[in-house]
């Protein structure tokens, strides 16, 4: 798989990000292997891609939950009560910030701003974002994670 | 083209899709073709109207009417009334869903008293259509350039303008260009990793309007000789990307990118880079190091990127609204663009207005313009009764004003003077029911979260000031902690590497200096007057 | 040359164009504290310690600001002490305040600047970073807690070496210096040089010690405890021990060795003679018979795990011969025991070696041809000097001794081991004589010594033209390997170092270990050399008498069972 991820961005010059994203689609972080054949397949030093990895908030070195919830901690969503959001959160899904859920459901972590202030306080589900979020939404929008 | 007798600008700005425009838009369709007007009534996309926090927004054309609040329910009535009867339906009209004003044909609020030209097309046009853009005289500045003048000319004209960079560090844009040093290759970067808290113009200036950007970035490849242009996106804003890469090809279909473009012997492309979630590659040369394939990581500078940028080559990098200015300026003249605005910061700039503010939203007005008319005509004022208590103009990383600076004028120069910065444009309006420690303490924990980790007092600054303002929370600071505070965030704003370590003490610096009597209160009388520091509650405290 | 003229501190001052404020400040006198910059190697302005004022509205990095024209440099004011000493006190918020039970404890440039810059207390208090220590491996602990986060280790790694093990892992407050997956230095294709313990300010990476080890064997009345000492610790000795760099403390080495209570002091020496005869004879052997060519060095510990993970098509062309620190080792247990009666059980081999790479070696699983380990414990320059230091051995009194028979014999062909380029000269002076049949009419071989990165030599032996080719430290050498991967350069013999300088350079000596004290170490290796009286490995007596009486000739069955070994394949990388 990282052979064809690879070919993919042949004629991109130094495609280190955009192979790293297309690859974490594939189980939701990226693994020892994957980073490790990347690095033989670009001719780098693994240390220097595991570093490139751990050094942006969207990819991850180790699983995630299938939902992961990133609330915005900025400043416009914080005044519109990102903290109640948080605690709702952090009570329904028993787990702590950068935690996943026992079922491996959902991870919850905290994103900067995601600029859409306008609907403060927002927060986004894997790549979909939500806002204007009360407790109601919240939990109509677990449920639906969950399928219930 | 056909006549239409109506267009219906359904708005797709994220705030509207979140709540549903894309429903009421495909109602919409199948109620018009219910009542057979699919030929008579054209439906329109448009990037972000504005009013963002009464999404999701229709507008109904030739009457220019706002329909807020819209629910997939009420498109029926719209139709039958409206569109059938030609009788508004009043109590959807307007931007004030609570009050649902009976007014007919109310602009909202905030668009009035704008003068947009980067948002010129924002808003009106079907962003993913190249024709109608091209229709709005879109790629004449282009064939301008490419035809008329000498890129010389174009650099001479654009700082002649006065334009300064969009992005927040003000730099003259034609002074940049002049100093790219000569070379083969050189590239030119739309930074567009738009990440500064409360910021979302680019977003909105992509989405709305991308080829704007575009032929900007052709003009300024033109300008300082180069034929490659990269386009960094934030990795969070995937309507963007997505929107960018559909422009970029019809704009390649067209030839208005790519080979010898209108046979001038110029040929630009684009490309996308895609960010990964890394504020501060926001900094131009941290935005280089991740085109690269390396940790976001600041160089020092000198050399700046115009003599050694990407892959080691001269590079150009403008911010979005900057390269959105840019065609502008071309057709109009810079005579035209310095009559706009402030002798100091000619032309528009597009603010995101966020917070405790009735209208929430993006809006574009002349430099100069003051932070009152901005937050009580533009915006409306505080909602609910309260009163306003600061501003934090130019995001985060931006500083913060009270009430006695309502009357500064929003220009580069004179923000500066406050200690402030106008920034990427983000205006954070808080009431008095927040604490203003508190809200120092989310500020720096963002900081914290987004330091690189290459430079020293940027890296171990933060965290210590983090919790310094911890310990006036926990009601464990004494007075001499201030100091500490103050001195470390001075010495943090000239001692670090980058933009982000020198302008990340600002909102410290700024509440220190203007609101030094809520500190002491939570020292020395153990409270927090807003009554928000949880440990610092005591009875009778308000 | 282009010349700038600009004042720093009211004195003007002319550097040549592209000359760094530092440098130019240095150049008259004026020291600037820095911690990440490190000549030659790093410079990425990321301490913020060099801070001067230029005139502008912040202060500049003079370790990356070049000097200009007419520049009016400032830095000894209020506002650049302050935002200096801001910054010292940061780093030091987020480090363990423990010097006194630190390694680097009075050798440390954090300890140092604290001291100059007159820190009485700690001012910012607050969370430091938290990290488990690696010493899952024989050679090289790191304890990222210390780490300042300076990269210089990570600048030595990448680009000197190329080894590119270490690199900045995680963001912000949570950066740490590490391999991929932070896993430790075992799992990774580290080869434990040791370079990033030489510039690491501070005591984030040391030697594993086997001090203790070694103190416990020489108290146990059972074991017979017998040292090596290899060539290029006898000329930095003496720096560990507070004499200038260069200073030659041979005899005086010796002597303390036996203080120290060691049953006798051996060589490396004898062993690396010892080495050219097998490896010159090898060299002669594959030439003779079609190679395979060229033949490469192996006595370099460090070069060897490098090939294994990185060059295996190369393994054919490396020498068989051991190290002489191994061969050293095999002999001890077998040749030496079996001569004095001693049951190899309880021999106990100690190295004394600039190498950490060396404490690796002994513990590969091969390296037991006499049935026991051969080599038990490998002590530093660095780890030497701890012991005499604590055993309150005063060495700049100590009277000169010599080395012990039979293994402390040696020539100067063995002493020039420790430099670069020495392997190759040593080899040449046999391998000329053993081939022709005719006395080398000059020794010395300039065209192969000193610091240029890589050296080729023709050398005319007979009817042959040897072309051979040295380089030293791993980033260099590859670039040479590659030529010779690539078939656009053809050697018969090339003399690979892991360390910048050879072992001089390695990383057990002495810190700080500069391209100056380099030099000045290279210079008494040549020196002891001239000195000796015997300066070709052939006529070491000692090896001539080890042939005739327990080895018969070079290449031997026996040899190959003692001093030859053989090379595996690893991955690349782990």
């Amino acid at each position: 798989m990282v052979t064809k991820v690879v070919e993919k961005f042949r004629t991109m010059k130094t495609p280190l990000l955009s192979i790293l994203k297309e690859l974490q689609k594939d189980q939701g972080y990226l693994t020892e292997e994957v980073l490790k054949e990347v690095a033989k397949e670009l001719g780098l030093s693994p240390a220097r891609v595991y570093g490139v990895a751990t050094f942006y908030s969207l990819f991850s070195v180790t699983p995630k939950g299938k939902y992961i919830i990133r609330v915005c901690e900025s400043a416009p969503c914080y005044i519109n009560g990102t903290m109640n959001i948080l605690e709702m959160l952090q009570d329904e899904l028993k787990v702590d910030v950068g935690e996943t859920t026992l079922d491996g459901l959902f991870t919850l972590e905290l994103t900067s701003c995601l600029g859409v202030c306008g609907v403060a306080p927002a927060i986004m589900v894997n790549e979909e974002v939500y806002g204007n979020l009360d407790r109601e939404k919240l939990s109509h929008l677990l449920s639906r994670c969950r399928g219930m | 083209m056909e006549f239409y007798r109506n267009h219906i600008l359904v708005c797709t700005g994220e705030p509207c899709v979140l709540k549903g425009a894309l429903e009421v838009e495909s109602i919409l369709l199948t109620e018009l073709q219910k009542q057979g007007l699919e030929n008579e009534i054209r439906v329109i996309r448009t990037g972000c109207l504005g009013p963002c926090n009464v999404a999701p927004v229709l507008v109904v054309y030739p009457e220019g009417i706002y329909y807020s609040g819209v629910k997939p329910g009420d498109v029926q009535e719209i139709v039958a009334e409206h569109l059938v009867k030609g009788r508004p339906v009043t109590r959807l009209v307007g931007t004030d869903v609570e009050k649902r004003v009976d007014v007919v044909y109310q602009v909202p609020q905030i668009l009035t008293g704008q003068e947009r030209v980067v948002l010129r097309n924002c808003g009106i046009i079907n962003p993913d259509e190249i024709v109608e853009y091209i229709g709005r005289g879109g790629y004449e500045a282009l064939g301008k350039a490419l035809i008329h003048l000498k890129p010389e000319e174009v650099i001479e004209e654009v700082k002649s303008s006065g334009l300064r960079g969009r992005g927040g560090a003000a730099f003259p844009t034609g002074l940049k260009w002049s100093f790219t040093a000569s070379g083969e290759e050189k590239y030119l970067i739309c930074n567009a990793d738009e990440g500064e808290p409360g910021t979302f113009k680019d977003r909105l200036i992509l989405e709305g309007d991308p080829h704007a950007v575009l032929e900007g970035m052709a003009i300024a490849g033109y300008a300082v000789g180069a034929e490659h242009g990269f386009i960094y996106i934030r990795g969070e804003y995937t309507l963007s990307i997505e929107r960018v890469q559909r422009a970029i090809d019809q704009a390649r279909k067209l030839g208005l990118l790519g080979k010898n473009i209108f046979d001038s012997g110029f040929s630009f492309d684009v490309e996308i880079r895609v960010g990964a979630g890394a504020y501060i590659c926001g900094e131009e040369l941290a935005l280089i190091e991740s085109i690269e394939g390396k940790r976001g990581e600041p160089r020092y500078k000198p050399p700046y990127p115009g003599q050694t940028g990407l892959w080691g080559k001269p590079t150009v990098v403008n911010n979005v609204e900057t390269l959105a200015n840019v065609p502008h300026i071309i057709e109009q003249g810079a005579e035209w663009y310095k009559s706009i605005g402030t002798p100091g910061s000619p032309g528009t700039k597009v603010f995101t207005l966020t917070g405790n503010i009735k209208n929430e939203g993006l809006i574009e007005v002349p430099m100069g313009i003051t932070l009152r008319e901005i937050i009580y005509q533009l915006g409306g004022g505080i909602p609910d009764g309260h009163s306003f208590k600061m501003a934090q103009t130019g995001g985060t990383a931006g500083g913060c004003l009270p009430p006695e600076m309502l009357d500064v004028p929003m220009d580069y120069d004179e923000l500066a003077k406050v200690g402030s910065a106008l920034g990427s444009g983000a205006l954070l309006i808080m009431d008095d029911r927040h604490c203003i420690v508190d809200l120092l303490k989310c500020f720096m924990r963002f900081f914290n979260h987004e330091s690189c980790g290459k430079c020293t007092p940027c890296r171990e600054g933060t965290p210590r000031l983090l919790e310094l303002i911890e310990k006036i929370m926990d009601g464990t600071a004494v007075k001499a902690d201030l100091d500490l505070m103050a001195k470390l965030a001075e010495n943090m704003e000239i001692s670090s590497l980058c933009g982000l370590g020198q302008s990340s003490p600002k909102p410290v610096l700024t509440l220190l200096e203007y609101y030094q009597h809520e500190f002491l209160a939570h020292i020395e009388d153990k409270k927090c007057p807003a009554g928000v520091c949880k440990k610092l509650q005591v009875k009778g405290v308000v | 040359m282009e010349l700038v003229e600009l004042t720093i501190d009211g004195q003007e001052v002319r550097v040549e164009k592209g000359t760094t404020v530092l440098d130019a400040a240095r150049s008259i006198g004026i020291s600037i504290p820095t911690l990440c910059h490190y000549h030659g190697i790093d410079a990425i302005g990321a301490c913020r310690l060099c801070l001067v004022d230029t005139g502008g509205r912040n202060l500049a990095a003079s370790c990356v600001t070049v000097a200009e024209d007419g520049m009016e440099v400032k830095t000894n004011t209020p506002k650049v002490r302050e935002a200096r000493r801001t910054v010292l006190e940061l780093i030091l918020s987020a480090h363990p305040d423990d010097c006194l039970k630190c390694v680097r404890n009075r050798n440390c440039e954090l300890q140092t600047l604290a001291e100059n810059m007159g820190i009485r207390e700690f001012t910012y208090e607050g969370e430091k970073p938290q990290f488990k220590q690696d010493d899952d491996n024989p050679a090289v602990i790191r304890d990222s807690e210390k780490c300042i986060l300076c990269r210089r280790c990570v600048a030595v790694c990448q680009d000197v070496q190329t080894t590119r093990i270490l690199f900045p892992q995680n963001r912000g407050f949570d950066t740490v210096v590490a391999p991929d997956r932070l896993a430790p230095l075992g799992e990774t294709a580290c080869i434990f040089c040791g370079q990033c313990i030489n510039v690491c300010p501070v005591g984030a990476i040391v030697e594993k010690s086997y001090i203790a080890d070694v103190w416990a064997a020489l108290s146990d009345p059972e074991k017979h405890v017998v040292v090596q000492t290899a060539p290029a610790t006898r000329i930095s000795l003496g720096e560990e021990m507070g004499m200038i760099p260069g200073s030659i403390v041979t005899g005086q080495m010796v002597t303390a060795l036996r203080r120290l209570g060691f049953d006798r002091i051996f060589d490396t020496n004898f062993a690396a003679d010892l080495t050219i005869m097998e490896e010159g004879s090898e060299l002669i052997h594959r030439i003779n018979n079609d190679g395979p060519l060229p033949l490469i060095t192996s006595c370099s510990p460090g070069w060897i795990k490098f090939c294994e993970h990185h060059y295996h098509d190369l393994l054919k062309n490396l020498s068989t011969c051991k190290s002489p620190q191994q061969m050293f080792g095999a002999l001890a247990k077998t040749y030496y025991a079996e001569k004095m009666g001693i049951d190899p059980a309880d021999i106990v081999v100690v190295s004394v070696m600039p190498c950490t790479a060396k404490k690796f070696e002994m513990m590969r699983p091969e390296m037991d041809d006499s049935d026991f380990q051969d080599v038990d414990y490998v002590l530093t320059t660095r780890e030497l000097g701890r012991m005499l230091r604590e055993a309150g051995i005063d060495f700049s009194a100590l009277p000169v001794e010599d080395y012990d028979e039979p293994l402390g014999i040696s020539t100067g062909a063995g002493e020039i081991f420790g430099a670069t380029g020495g392997v190759m000269e040593a080899a040449l002076r046999t391998a000329y004589e053993l081939l022709t049949g005719e006395e080398l009419p000059g020794l010395d071989f300039q065209a192969v010594r000193g610091l240029e990165g890589i050296k080729e030599a023709e050398v005319k032996v007979g009817d042959l033209t040897l072309r051979v080719a040295v380089a030293h430290s791993l980033g260099k050498s590859r670039q040479l390997l590659e030529k010779v991967r690539s078939g656009e350069k053809e050697y018969h013999f090339i003399e690979i170092m892991t360390c910048p300088g050879g072992c001089i350079g390695g990383g057990g000596q002495p810190i700080p270990t500069t391209d100056e004290i380099r030099k000045k170490r290279l210079a008494a290796v040549y020196t002891e050399d001239k000195n000796m009286p015997l300066r070709k490995s052939h006529d070491n007596p000692g090896v001539q008498k080890l042939y005739e009486e327990f080895l018969k000739k070079p290449l031997s069955d026996r040899s190959h069972r003692l001093l030859h070994t053989s090379y595996r394949e690893r991955g690349k990388f782990e």
